[in-house]
C-alpha cells in the first residue's frame, strides 16, 4: 500500500465531526487568529493566517457535509481537491504550524483550529504529503522502538549511570511499581541527567518506579505527523507494557506532545479507557510537594524564567504546578510577557523542530521568543518539554545568545532536601 | 341671478375682515406665496359661481356629513354657497325624475364648464350593485364627466376605491380614475376628508385652477407631508416613549401610539396641524392610532391596530413550518454526511509507517 | 388607484417577510441539526476538568479579548465590538424594533431614545467602514476576504442606512423608505444561512465545543 490522494480524503473524511462543522460555520475570516500565530507574527506573510491551512478541509467538509455545499456540487460550484492542493499546503499545514494552540485561544468565535490542524494532517499524511523527516521518524519508531532508532542500549547505559550516580537501584520491568517512567527520545540522547533526577525524587518520596525496554519512548510520531493508526500502534506498546507491569500510572514525562498523546489522545486510539493512571511528571512532582513529600532546601539565586511548552500549558492544562514547585527553590524567578497560558511557542514543536525545509521559518519565528528573553535577560530558562528545551538551546545558540536552559525536574532535584547529595558547582 | 359672494357675506353676517383672514389662511394652507392673497380674496369675490354637480356613489355620506357639519355658518360653509349646487341626493329637495331632470339641465346648460365632485366608488364587478334611477353609477360617472371641466373626487372610496375596494371588493369597486381618463382628476382622500381641504381645493380650483398634484393626484399642498412628521406626538416617539395599551399610563399620558398600530408615519395628509371640528382635535390627539385614511387601500395595509414594523402575513404558521422543513433537511443532510463518514471509515485501510510516502 | 410605494410596504411586510423567515429560520434550523447531527465520538481519556461547566463558560467569556491581541489588530477589534453593540442596541433596543419582535414571538422590553439609537447606528455604520478599510488594506484580510465577506459587509450595512433614512426622512418617500429599509433586512435574513451571518448561531456551539475540549483537558480556554 502506498500514499494516495483517495487515501488522504478518505482519512479526512473520517475526521469530520460536530465540533468541526461548528467552527467552519463559525468563522467569520476576521485575520484574528494571525495575529495569534507565531509565524504570521514573525513574518507577516498572510499565508500563515492559521485559519487558511484550514482551506482545503473546509472545502471538503462544505462539499460533503452540507446539503448546500452538495446542491451547490450539483450545479457545478464545487471545487474538488487535487494532488497538487494538497502539495502547496504542505508548507502551511507542517512547515508553519506547531500546534501551539494559540490561534484557539484567540478566535473570537471560539474555533479549535489548532484541533483541525491535528485532523488535517491525518488527511495530509495518508496522502504522502507528511515532511519527510516525520516519515522517516514514524518508519524508524515503528519499526524500532524510537525515532532515532533504537535507543535499548542507550537506556541501559543512561539508566545504569544514573544509578552508580546516585546509588539507587533503577529496576527495569518491576512488577506492580507505582509507576513506569518513559522518556522523550531527546532525553535519552541530550538530556539523561532528570533519570538521575527522578530516582532522588522518587527515592525521597517514597515512590517506587519501574523502567522497561518494551516501552521506554514517550514520544509519537504519529500524533505530530497525523495518523492515527501510527499513532495507535505507538501509544498501545506503552498501555501493553503498563498493563503487563501492573503499575498504577504511567509517568509522561518532560515532553509536549507525548503527553498529548499518551493522557489525552491515547485513549481514543485504543478504544478503551486505560487500566493506570498518566500524570504528566511535573503534575506528580506537584502533587508529590502538596503531600510533603518533596522538599527541597536553599534557593536557586540566578534570574530563572520559566517556558511553558504549549502541549503542556496551553493544550494540557499544567499551568500552576510549575510554578508552585519554581517558587520553593527560585530566588529570582522572573516571567515573560504572555507566559502561562498564552505563551509563545519555542518555535520547534507539532514537528517543525525535525523538518528541514521549515528551517528558515522557524528561525525567524524564534524571533519572538529571542525578544521575550531579552526583555526579561534571564540567566537560566526552566522548561518542561526537552523538545522545547532542545530548541530554546540550538535557537539560543543560532542567536548567540548565553542563556542556560534546563529541565525543571532537574533543577527540582538540584535543591532537594537530601542530606546524602552534594549538590553544587562542584557536582 | 345667483348672489355673489360679496353679497352672501353680507346677508350672513360676515365681515370682510374675517374674509380676507379666511382668504390669508387659505393661501398658506395652499402653500402660494402670502403676495398672492390679494389675488385669491378678488378671486373669490369676484368668482362666478359655477355649477357642481355632485354624484355620490358606493359611499356612507360621510363625506357630505364632514362638509356641510358646523353648527354655526362658517366661512366653509359660505364658500360651499358660493357655487351652484345642482344636483346632490342628500341635499338636494327634488327627488325622483325631478332630481335627474335637474341634473340633466345643468349639464345641458353649463356644458363643459361644470365641476364633477363625485364620492364613493363605481362598482364595475356587478354594475347592479349600485345604481340611481336605474343607471348605474358608472354610466352615470361616464356620462356626467363627459361634459365636466374637472372631476374632484372627494374622499377615499372615490379617490381609490376606499372601503369598498377593500379585499375581497365584492363588488368589484374601482375609484373614479379608473373609469374616467381624460378629465383632470383631483383627488381628496380621506375617510372623510378634512372639511377645509375640501373648501381650500374648491377654492383653488375656482380662482387658479387645478391645483398641483402628487403621484396619487392628491394636491400636493395637503398631502405633502406625514402626519407623523407634523404630530405633537413626536417627541414621544423620538425619546422612544410608547403606549403600549389604550388604557395604560403610556396612553393616559399622551406617549406616541406607534406601537398601537398608528399609521402616521406613512400617512400623508394635514390632519396633525389642521385638524377637525374648527381646528379642535384629530384622532391622534383623542388617543386613536392614525389609520392611514388617506391611502390607497388603507384597510388592507395590515391591520389597524399592527404596528408597521410588524409584518402583515401570516408569519407563526411560516415559521413554525420552516422550524419543521429546516429540522427535516438537517436530519437528512446529517444522514448523508453520516453517510459519506461511515463510507470513509469502512474504506480505511490501515496505514503503516511505510505507507506515509508517495510511489516515486 | 395604487400606491407602489405602498404596495411594496405591503408586499415586505407580507409574502416577502414570510419568504425570508421561511428561508432564514429553516436555513438556520437545517444547518445547526446537520452540525449537531455530525456528533462527536465520546471521549475516553478521563476528564481532568468538567468539559461541560467550562463550554457554557466559555460561550460567555469568549466576548472578552486575549490579552495582548487588541493591539495587534485594533481595528478589528474595536471595529468589531462597535459594530456589533450598535447593531444590538439598534436592532433590539428600538421600539418599532421591539414591536416586531414582539408581534412575531410576543416578547418585549423597554427601548431606549432615538438619540441614543441613532448614535448607536452611526457608530456601528462608521466602525463597518473601518472593517472594510482593514479588509481592504490589511494584507491578512484581504486574503481571507472572500465573496461571502463582502455581501456580508454591504447586507449588514443595508438596514442600519435604510432604517436610519426611513426615520430620519432623508430623502425618498417614507413609505418607500421604510418598504426598503424592511426588505434589505429580509435580504439579510435571506442571505443568513448561506453566508457567515451564521455565526451569530453557530458561535455559541463552537465557543462551547471549544471550552469543552479545553475544560476537559483542565486547560483555560
Amino acid at each position: 500500500m502506498t500514499a494516495t490522494l483517495e487515501r488522504g480524503l478518505n482519512a479526512l473524511r473520517e475526521q469530520i465531526d460536530a465540533p468541526v462543522a461548528a467552527f467552519f460555520s463559525s468563522c467569520v475570516s476576521c485575520g484574528i487568529c494571525a495575529e495569534a500565530c507565531i509565524f504570521y507574527r514573525e513574518t507577516h506573510d498572510p499565508k500563515f493566517t492559521p485559519i487558511r491551512k484550514l482551506d482545503l478541509m473546509r472545502r471538503l467538509w462544505r462539499n460533503e457535509y452540507t446539503l448546500f455545499g452538495r446542491l451547490a456540487n450539483m450545479v457545478g460550484l464545487g471545487r474538488r481537491i487535487t494532488d497538487d492542493d494538497l502539495s502547496a499546503w504542505e508548507e502551511l499545514v507542517y512547515d508553519s504550524c506547531t500546534m501551539c494552540g494559540r490561534c484557539t485561544m484567540a478566535c473570537p468565535v471560539g474555533n479549535d483550529i489548532t484541533m483541525m490542524i491535528r485532523k488535517m494532517r491525518e488527511g495530509m499524511s495518508a496522502a504522502g504529503h507528511g515532511p519527510v523527516e516525520l516519515i522517516g521518524a514514524a518508519q524508524r519508531h515503528s519499526d524500532g522502538s524510537s525515532p532515532m532508532g533504537d535507543l535499548r542500549k542507550a537506556l541501559r547505559a543512561r539508566v545504569k549511570h544514573a544509578s552508580q550516580e546516585t546509588g539507587i537501584d533503577i529496576e527495569f520491568d518491576k512488577q506492580g511499581a507505582d509507576y513506569l517512567a518513559i522518556f522523550s527520545a531527546q532525553e535519552i540522547a541530550e538530556f539523561p541527567d532528570v533519570i538521575a533526577a527522578m530516582a532522588r525524587i522518587f527515592k525521597k518520596a517514597g515512590v517506587t518506579w519501574t523502567v522497561s525496554e518494551d516501552a521506554y519512548e514517550a514520544t509519537n510520531v504519529g500524533v505530530q505527523i497525523g495518523n492515527r493508526d501510527i499513532a495507535r500502534l505507538l501509544v498501545g506498546r506503552i498501555v501493553d507494557t503498563a498493563e503487563k507491569l501492573g503499575v498504577k500510572g504511567v509517568i509522561s514525562p518532560e515532553c509536549g506532545h507525548a503527553y498529548q498523546a499518551l493522557r489525552w489522545e491515547g485513549p481514543n486510539l485504543i478504544g478503551r479507557p486505560y487500566t493506570f493512571e498518566v500524570v504528566h511528571i511535573i503534575e506528580l512532582l506537584d502533587r508529590l510537594r502538596a503531600q510533603g513529600k518533596l522538599k527541597t532546601t536553599g534557593k536557586d539565586t540566578t534570574r530563572l524564567t520559566f517556558h511553558d511548552p504549549c502541549q503542556i500549558n496551553r493544550r494540557g492544562g499544567i499551568d500552576r504546578e510549575p510554578r508552585n514547585l519554581l517558587n520553593m527553590v527560585a530566588d529570582d524567578f522572573i516571567e515573560t510577557d504572555d507566559a502561562g497560558t498564552m505563551n509563545w511557542c519555542c518555535s520547534g514543536g507539532g514537528g517543525v523542530g525535525p523538518n528541514e525545509r521549515a528551517n528558515a521559518v522557524q528561525s525567524k519565528a524564534f524571533n519572538m521568543k529571542k525578544r521575550q528573553f531579552e526583555k526579561v535577560a534571564p540567566d537560566k530558562i526552566v522548561t518542561m518539554c526537552a523538545f522545547c528545551h532542545h530548541t530554546l538551546e540550538a535557537q539560543l545558540d543560532d542567536n548567540n545568545m548565553d542563556i542556560e536552559v534546563q529541565g525543571l525536574t532537574e533543577l527540582m532535584a538540584e535543591y532537594l532536601d537530601d542530606e546524602t547529595w552534594e549538590r553544587g558547582p562542584e557536582r | 341671478m345667483k348672489p355673489m359672494l360679496p353679497e352672501l357675506m353680507q346677508t350672513h353676517g360676515v365681515s370682510r375682515r374675517r374674509f380676507l383672514k379666511y382668504c390669508a389662511t387659505l393661501t398658506s394652507l395652499m402653500a402660494l406665496p402670502p403676495a398672492m392673497m390679494p389675488r385669491v380674496a378678488q378671486a373669490l369675490e369676484t368668482a362666478v359661481r359655477p355649477s357642481v354637480i355632485w354624484l355620490s356613489f358606493q359611499e356612507c355620506t360621510g363625506c357630505t356629513e364632514s362638509i356641510t357639519r358646523s353648527h354655526a355658518p362658517t366661512i366653509e360653509d359660505l364658500i360651499f354657497n358660493a357655487v351652484s349646487l345642482d344636483y346632490h341626493h342628500t341635499l338636494q329637495a327634488a327627488s325622483g325624475h325631478a332630481a335627474e331632470a335637474a341634473r340633466e339641465q345643468a349639464m345641458k346648460d353649463h356644458h363643459g364648464k361644470y365641476l364633477l365632485v363625485v364620492d364613493g366608488s363605481i362598482p364595475v364587478g356587478d354594475p347592479g350593485y349600485s345604481c340611481i334611477a336605474g343607471i348605474s353609477n358608472r354610466d352615470m360617472l361616464k356620462e356626467t364627466a363627459a361634459g365636466a371641466a374637472a372631476v374632484v373626487a372627494v374622499g377615499t372610496c372615490a379617490a381609490y376605491g376606499g372601503i369598498p375596494h377593500a379585499d375581497p371588493n365584492p363588488t368589484g369597486a374601482v375609484a373614479v380614475s379608473e373609469i374616467i381618463k381624460d378629465k383632470p382628476i383631483i383627488n381628496v382622500p380621506g375617510c372623510p376628508p378634512i372639511p377645509v381641504v375640501m373648501t381650500g381645493v374648491l377654492s383653488h380650483f375656482l380662482t387658479f385652477g387645478v391645483p398641483k398634484l402628487d403621484d396619487l393626484g392628491r394636491p400636493a399642498a395637503f398631502y405633502g407631508e406625514t402626519i407623523h412628521d407634523r404630530c405633537y406626538r413626536r417627541p414621544f416617539y423620538d425619546k422612544g416613549l410608547f403606549a403600549e395599551g389604550f388604557d395604560d399610563e403610556g396612553a393616559r399620558a399622551g406617549w406616541c401610539l406607534y406601537k398601537l398600530g398608528c399609521k402616521g408615519p406613512t400617512t400623508k395628509s394635514v390632519c396633525a396641524t389642521v385638524k377637525w371640528n374648527g381646528g379642535t382635535s384629530f384622532p391622534i390627539e383623542a388617543g386613536h392610532p392614525c389609520l392611514g385614511c388617506t391611502e390607497p387601500d388603507f384597510w388592507d395595509n395590515g391591520g389597524f391596530y399592527r404596528p408597521l414594523s410588524v409584518p402583515a402575513g401570516d408569519f407563526r404558521k411560516v415559521g413554525l413550518a420552516a422550524v419543521a422543513a429546516g429540522a427535516v433537511a438537517g436530519i437528512g443532510g446529517g444522514m448523508l454526511a453520516h453517510r459519506n463518514r461511515a463510507k470513509a471509515a469502512a474504506e480505511h485501510e490501515e496505514v503503516d509507517a511505510h505507507d506515509l510516502e508517495k510511489p516515486s | 388607484m395604487n400606491n407602489p410605494y405602498f404596495d411594496l410596504l405591503m408586499w415586505a411586510r407580507g409574502p416577502a417577510f414570510n419568504i425570508a423567515l421561511f428561508i432564514f429560520v429553516a436555513g438556520i434550523a437545517l444547518r445547526v441539526v446537520e452540525i449537531v447531527a455530525l456528533g462527536r465520538k465520546r471521549d475516553l481519556a478521563p476528564a481532568k476538568g468538567n468539559p461541560v461547566a467550562q463550554g457554557l463558560k466559555t460561550i460567555f467569556t469568549r466576548s472578552v479579548p486575549r490579552k495582548g491581541l487588541v493591539a495587534y489588530a485594533p481595528i478589528t477589534y474595536i471595529g468589531g465590538y462597535i459594530f456589533h453593540m450598535g447593531f444590538f442596541v439598534a436592532f433590539f433596543l428600538f421600539g418599532p424594533h421591539i414591536a416586531f419582535i414582539d408581534g412575531l414571538i410576543g416578547v418585549s422590553w423597554p427601548n431606549l431614545s432615538r438619540v441614543i439609537i441613532e448614535s448607536a447606528v452611526a457608530l456601528s455604520v462608521l466602525a463597518l467602514f473601518a472593517l472594510l478599510y482593514a479588509r481592504m488594506a490589511d494584507p491578512v484580510r484581504r486574503a481571507l476576504t472572500t465573496f461571502d465577506d463582502c455581501l456580508v459587509w454591504l447586507l449588514s450595512l443595508l438596514p442600519m442606512v435604510t432604517g436610519y433614512v426611513a426615520v430620519n426622512k432623508l430623502f425618498g418617500d417614507p413609505t418607500l423608505m421604510l418598504a426598503l429599509h424592511i426588505l434589505s433586512v429580509e435580504l439579510l435574513m435571506i442571505a443568513f444561512p448561506f453566508t457567515k451571518l451564521m455565526h451569530a448561531v453557530t458561535f455559541v456551539m463552537a465557543r462551547y465545543y471549544n471550552g469543552a475540549i479545553q475544560g476537559r483537558k483542565g486547560a483555560q480556554s
